[in-house]
């Protein structure tokens, strides 16, 4: 075990726990802590093996190497990679020196991003968006024309925007580890590099659709829900079915009685909690189909809260959290 | 009852005098009244032919502005209906099909766009949320009409056309043309700088 303390709050994790996995064991295990202690992510899946080290947003300053080797370490460090060391002391949010790096790095994962937001059907559940609008910048720097790509399908259900991509692997990932095998991944290098799937073959495979769900930003949307609506005009829901491939459990975004989109169920580090078999996902879109558990939680900072009713014994909870947290600061 | 505030005041019955059962004088005084006011200036106006100055700011009736090349800027992206405190705004969302370029701007279009007219406040948040400065509001009234359905005005109305484009550059404050100006801004920057060709 390692005694860690990330932002004044100190937790005792497992050997060969990474800092950021500390961290959101921190916001899990107490809830008086702030839930931005653990550090933003865009690549790191805690689902994915071996994701992660490749978009820098989860970068935190160690101040305090280890209990036997107290220096600090001379650079921000990734919290995705970085093992935790008994003793370790780690500071994300308050210090003015990691939110300043952090704008840094959401200034050039945005060099080349079309932001065409008012087109993307990602928009209201982008962790882009909420990354650029927690650190970033509201200007652009960058005065030289963006790299583009011609939008591709990748089979009947999956759109493909290179465009909006920012190299996170995670689809990669997924396709190695949830799927049999794997028939798209990075092709070229450095500016020019791009997902790809060899000349367009299409990725027909039952957990295929993962890889929308697992995408930060809007490179890979639902072709059956593409421009039906905003996300924050549905209503999503929590439902299940029989399924013999996965587990069932699902999201289901509702229009009126019309089902516009499935996906899986995500927790509040914006990850799925089952991942879903590809006919739940596109082929059930009738409710006769489902067995509706009733209205999913959504974070109050959420545009789409926006006109969303939950049930009375989750509102409780959540006034009940609130005031636990107001009387024990006092 | 004990009264609520110091301020009721007693009712008096008190006997009328001989002038004030006259009657007559006060019916003469209500007259002058009357009278003196056939030579005061009419603050009346003949409404159709003769209008009042406009503020420049006011909101009116809104408009779905097109783009310089006469294409619609809207892409249904859903903010001025999420922006709406009095949710008047619904659209419907479609993707624009290739040879359809001069029509609309950019690949998703409003293939309906509905504002409720009754239900609107004009408050002018729809203006406010536009990122693509497509909808605006203008010194036009909202007609009359006698069934309600009516005031529902479709991509009919609110578009405005491509003959008689609606000038807007009195209503902007010199502020806003000046904050646009500013190419570092992502939202003042057109799609074409944004993109390679």
């Amino acid at each position: 075990m390692a005694k860690v303390t990330i932002d004044g709050h100190t937790i005792e994790v497992p050997d060969g726990t990474t800092i950021l996995q500390a961290a959101r064991m921190l916001v899990d295990k107490d809830k008086m802590v702030d839930a931005k202690v653990a550090p933003p992510t865009m690549c790191y899946y805690s689902k994915l093996k071996t994701s992660g080290g490749y978009c820098r947003t989860c970068i935190v300053k160690v101040t305090k190497g280890s209990e036997k080797d107290p220096r600090p370490m001379p650079k921000p460090v990734a919290s995705c990679r970085t093992k935790v060391m008994d003793g370790m002391e780690g500071v994300n949010i308050t210090s003015p020196e990691v939110i300043e790096a952090r704008k840094g790095v959401v200034e050039f994962l945005l060099i080349n991003h079309p932001l065409d937001c008012p087109i993307c059907d990602q928009a209201g559940e982008c962790h882009l968006q909420d990354l650029g609008y927690e650190h970033g910048l509201s200007k652009t720097r960058y005065d030289f024309p963006r790299r583009t790509f011609n939008q591709i399908d990748i089979g009947p259900y999956i759109k493909m925007h290179m465009t909006r991509c920012i190299m996170c692997f995670r689809c990669v990932k997924v396709a190695d580890q949830i799927t049999d095998y794997r028939v798209h991944g990075m092709l070229n290098r450095g500016d020019a590099s791009e997902i790809s799937t060899y000349i367009q073959k299409a990725i027909d495979n039952d957990f295929s659709g993962n890889i929308i769900d697992v995408c930060p930003v809007g490179a890979l949307t639902d072709r059956t829900f593409r421009f039906k609506s905003r996300v924050w005009f549905t209503k999503p829901v929590d439902a299940h079915r029989n399924c013999t491939k996965c587990s069932g459990k699902v999201a289901l975004w509702l229009k009126g009685n019309d089902i516009l989109r499935v996906t899986g169920r995500k927790d509040q580090w914006g990850e799925v909690e089952e991942f879903i078999c590809n006919e739940c996902r596109f082929e059930k879109k009738d409710v006769k189909d489902w067995t509706i558990e009733g209205p999913r939680h959504i974070d109050r900072h959420s545009v789409i809260s926006a006109n969303h009713y939950e049930s009375l014994a989750s509102l409780k909870l959540d006034i009940g959290k609130q005031q636990k947290a107001l009387s024990t600061k006092k | 009852m004990q009264a609520l505030t110091n301020r009721s005041k007693v009712v008096s019955k008190k006997e009328m005098t001989f002038m004030e059962r006259m009657y007559l004088p006060a019916i003469f005084g209500g007259m002058m009244i009357t009278l003196s006011h056939f030579f005061r200036r009419k603050p009346t106006i003949k409404y159709p032919e003769q209008k009042r100055e406009y503020s420049g700011v006011f909101r009116g009736q809104h408009v779905l502005k097109r783009d310089e090349k006469g294409a619609e800027r809207c892409t249904a992206c859903g903010l001025c209906a999420v922006a709406c405190p009095a949710e008047a705004i619904t659209m419907t969302a479609a993707e624009r099909k290739p040879g359809e370029e001069n029509l609309y701007r950019e690949e998703k279009y409003a293939a309906k766009y509905e504002i409720n007219m009754l239900r609107c406040i004009f408050c002018g948040d729809c203006e406010e949320a536009c990122p693509k400065e497509a909808i605006f509001l203008t010194d036009r009234q909202v007609d009359v009409y006698g069934k309600r359905k009516n005031f529902v005005y479709g991509k009919d109305i609110l578009v405005e056309s491509k003959e008689n484009p609606i000038d807007l550059s009195k209503r902007q404050t010199p502020e806003v043309k000046e904050f646009k100006k500013q190419q570092e801004f992502a939202h003042n920057q057109t799609f074409d700088k944004r993109i390679k060709k």
